[in-house]
Order: structure tokens, then C-alpha cells, then sequence
């Protein structure tokens, strides 16, 4: 293969843009507050002292945990078919595109990961945060959202946006459902014209600015914080 | 609407005539471990030098190892295994380009995920062994010093025994990641469990029994890895030194 042709980067960076960094954004953000929510919910689940809550969410937790997201990506596309045909009691299996499937799978496959920080997070405040709460007269919601929950989010804000990070580098998989995010334009591009080395450098080097630059301001961000505490 | 199991599928041959289902995904499990197994030797040896180079006090050679870590921690792994697979052959000289591109078919995929892998988890190896070094009290490394050891002799004698022992428990988590991420390998023609399971549910059409299959088998293999290194945390041990805890994570 003698000469590169980087003109083509040039030509596709509309569909590249507003197609495929679009999906992208969209599935990060959605799944990171889909996560995030329940994450914390499972946290709680966890560290509570009923066993039918705890054994669950643990078990849940232990085995999203334990196997690969490609394997996971590809449990939930054939299963939220089933799933929403059930729900919606139809005959059969439902239609569900790529980017639902998507933000399903990745919602409920981070919120593993969002659970363990928000554990860690929950645990990171004071005992006797949560005696005075209670002995305030408020319940365990109330003491929970607005007492525990608080300062557990701002202890592990940091942590939370490292795992937003790795959420946003792994939306890349969906491309084993050929969804059309960021690195399934370019590889959709790289084959049609037969670019490969051209599109997948681009691809790396976008993939690199905007994680090096979050992680980067996500370093700042804890220096500011340990500064203040 | 219903769904119809067939769980006997397991039993009956694949269409590629090399056994029964079963075997083919126990064949899968096989090319997993292979890639991950050595992936990580690569891990751990580059990993270990890089995160060592990271505490020394020559400001270069900790520059040069920080890029090397953002280089590889902030690119997504698919696009990683993508650049050896489809853009590094083509950057090398043509003739060794070609050598590459002409390798027996599943061990040119075997040999780039073997080294993709290596170089991905090498970073994150790095940063626990970074991490494990600084965690240890200054007066070790001064106390190496102070009885005439030389830098070298300080890290192997003193610093490394004591850093390995303490970042035991992560690098369990990175070896058990280091295998579930081997499955990112079949997008570029690995035949390794989870693309396995994939072409298992194309041919049979009973997808939810051959993810449940090689869920089963990922289960299996990280239960074994745990037991593993929970021997390995107690054989290493040395008493009184660093309290290993018990459970926790």
C-alpha cells in the first residue's frame, strides 16, 4: 500500500461528527446518569441489613463484574427484545434499534462499577452523620438524601468522572452490535473506501485528546477538592 | 411469546466438525487463557520496569514513562487492537509489512491481541506498581541507602519485595480483567470464548443458552483465579511485615 490519502478524513468528518460522536456523547452521558442513579441504589441495596436486599444486588454486582462487556453487549441485545415483548405482552419478540440496546446494556452494566464508588462513597461518611440524622427524627430516605448521599457524591466526584472516562472510552465496543458510534462511522468509512490506517489513527487520536483532557481536568478538579477539605 | 430453550444444543455437534458445542466453547476458553496468560507476562514485565522507571529521580526517564502511560490508558482498547492489527503492519517497511500480513490465520490475530493486550494492561500494571512503591515509608529507601546498598540493589532487595506484596490484591483484578478483555480480541478473528459464543448462537439460534454457556465458563475461570491468588497472598506473606486483610476489596 504505497500513499495515504488523509483527504478522506476531511471528507467524512460531517457523518464522523454529527452521526457517530453524537451516538457516542449521547450513550456516555445517558448511561453515566442512568448509572450513576442505579449504582447508587444498588450501593444502597448492598449495605443494607435486609438479606433480601443485599444478596441480590451483590450477586447482581459480583456477576456483571466478572465477565467481559463485549459478552455482556451482546446478552442484552438479544434479550431486550424478550424482555420488552414481555412487558408490552406481545406476541412476539419486540424491535429494539441499536442505540436503546445500547444505552440499556451500558446503563445497566455501569451501574455496577457507579455502585462500588457509591459504596466506598457511602461508607466514607461518618457514623455519627447517620445517628444524628436519626436522632433528628428524620427517616432513612430523608437521612439518605439529605445527609449521606451528599457528601458521599462529593467525597467521590472524582472517582465518578475517572469511571465516566472508561464508560466513554468503552462505548467504542458497541461496534460489536454495529452501531454507528464514533468508532463505527470510522470503521464503516475505513471499509467502504479501503482507509483503514487512515481512519483508525484519526479515530485514536480523537479518542486520545478528549480522554487526556478530561482526565487532565479531572486532576485538577481533585487537587481543588483536597485543597478544601 | 415465548422462548424456546434447548439446552441439549450443548451436546450436539458444531458445524465446523470438531465436536460438540461444548467443545467448541471449552476450545474458546482455551484461546482465552492462552492470550491472556501471555499478555500477561508482557503486563507484568513491561508494566513492572515502567512503574519502577516512574520513581526514580531522573526527571526524563519519568517523563518518558508518564507518556508512555497516557499513550495507552486514554486510547479505547477496540481501537488499540485495531491500530496493530490493521495500521501497524502497514507502517513498518513493506517487506516486513507483508511477513506480518502472511501469518497462519488464527495466529495473526493471536500474536496481535497477545501484544495489544500486553502493552494495554503494562500501563495499569505500571500504575500499581507506581502506586505500591510510593505507598511504602520514605525511611526504606533511606535506610537502603544509608547501609551502602546502590539504587538497584535498593529496589531489588528492599523496595520491590516489600511493593509487589502490598499490590498483590489489584493486580489480582487486573490479571481477571486482562482475561475478560481478551474477548475484545474477536473483532479481529479470535476464536476465543466470547466470539465463540457469538458464532455459536449464529449457527444454533439459541443465543441465551451459549452466552449462558460461556458466562458460566468466565465464572468458573475467575472463582479459579481468586483461589489462586488468595494462595499466593498467604505463601508470600512474611509475618508481622504487612497485615494481609481479610475480605474487603
Amino acid at each position: 500500500m504505497g500513499g495515504f490519502d488523509w483527504e478522506v478524513i476531511q471528507r467524512s468528518l460531517p457523518y464522523l461528527f454529527k452521526t457517530g460522536m453524537t451516538f457516542t456523547v449521547e450513550l456516555t452521558l445517558i448511561a453515566m446518569v442512568g448509572g450513576i442513579f442505579f449504582g447508587t441504589l444498588l450501593a444502597m441495596m448492598r449495605l443494607s441489613s435486609h438479606k433480601y436486599l443485599s444478596i441480590p444486588a451483590g450477586a447482581y454486582v459480583n456477576l456483571m463484574r466478572s465477565i467481559p462487556l463485549v459478552l455482556v453487549i451482546f446478552w442484552f441485545f438479544f434479550l431486550v427484545p424478550y424482555i420488552g415483548g414481555w412487558v408490552t405482552r406481545s406476541s412476539s419478540p419486540i424491535q429494539v434499534g441499536a442505540f436503546a440496546s445500547a444505552v440499556i446494556t451500558f446503563t445497566m452494566f455501569e451501574a455496577t462499577y457507579y455502585c462500588e464508588i457509591m459504596r466506598a462513597g457511602i461508607q466514607s461518611v461518618a457514623r455519627g452523620q447517620v445517628w444524628s440524622g436519626y436522632a433528628l427524627g428524620l427517616n432513612y430516605w430523608q437521612t439518605m438524601g439529605h445527609i449521606v448521599l451528599p457528601q458521599a457524591f462529593r467525597n467521590m466526584v472524582p472517582v465518578l468522572l475517572t469511571q465516566t472516562i472508561i464508560l466513554f472510552q468503552d462505548t467504542s465496543l458497541v461496534y460489536v452490535i454495529s452501531a454507528t458510534d464514533f468508532m463505527g462511522a470510522a470503521s464503516k468509512i475505513a471499509n467502504r473506501d479501503y482507509r483503514l490506517v487512515e481512519m483508525y489513527s484519526f479515530v485514536a487520536v480523537v479518542y486520545f485528546a478528549i480522554s487526556f483532557s478530561l482526565s487532565y481536568f479531572v486532576k485538577r478538579l481533585q487537587v481543588k477538592i483536597a485543597v478544601i477539605r | 411469546m415465548g422462548y424456546h430453550w434447548n439446552w441439549s444444543i450443548l451436546f450436539q455437534p458444531e458445524p465446523g466438525g470438531t465436536g460438540t458445542y461444548l467443545h467448541f466453547l471449552l476450545g474458546g476458553l482455551v484461546w482465552t487463557l492462552a492470550t491472556a496468560l501471555s499478555a500477561w507476562v508482557i503486563a507484568l514485565a513491561v508494566g513492572s520496569v515502567v512503574g519502577t522507571l516512574r520513581t526514580t529521580a531522573n526527571p526524563w526517564v519519568v517523563r518518558a514513562g508518564n507518556f508512555y502511560v497516557e499513550i495507552f490508558r486514554n486510547i479505547p482498547l477496540i481501537v488499540q487492537m485495531f491500530l496493530w492489527f490493521f495500521v501497524f503492519p502497514e507502517l513498518l517497511p513493506v517487506k516486513w509489512g507483508d511477513a506480518i500480513k502472511q501469518i497462519t490465520p488464527p495466529w495473526g490475530s493471536y500474536y496481535t491481541a497477545v501484544l495489544c493486550l500486553g502493552v494495554f494492561t503494562s500501563v495499569r500494571v505500571a500504575e500499581q506498581v507506581r502506586a505500591g512503591i510510593q505507598s511504602l515509608p520514605r525511611g526504606q529507601r533511606m535506610a537502603a541507602t544509608a547501609m551502602g546498598l546502590t539504587q538497584a540493589q535498593a529496589y531489588r532487595f528492599v523496595i520491590l519485595p516489600q511493593a509487589f506484596r502490598i499490590i498483590l490484591p489489584p493486580l489480582t483484578s487486573e490479571f481477571m480483567n486482562i482475561i475478560k478483555n481478551s474477548s475484545v480480541a474477536y473483532t479481529i478473528g479470535l476464536a476465543e470464548l466470547t466470539g465463540r459464543s457469538r458464532a455459536m448462537q449464529e449457527f444454533s439460534f439459541q443465543p441465551f443458552e451459549a452466552f449462558a454457556a460461556a458466562t458460566t465458563l468466565y465464572l468458573i475461570t475467575n472463582v479459579v483465579v481468586v483461589l489462586g491468588m488468595r494462595w499466593l497472598e498467604r505463601r508470600v506473606r512474611v509475618p508481622g511485615l504487612i497485615a494481609v486483610e481479610a475480605g474487603g476489596h
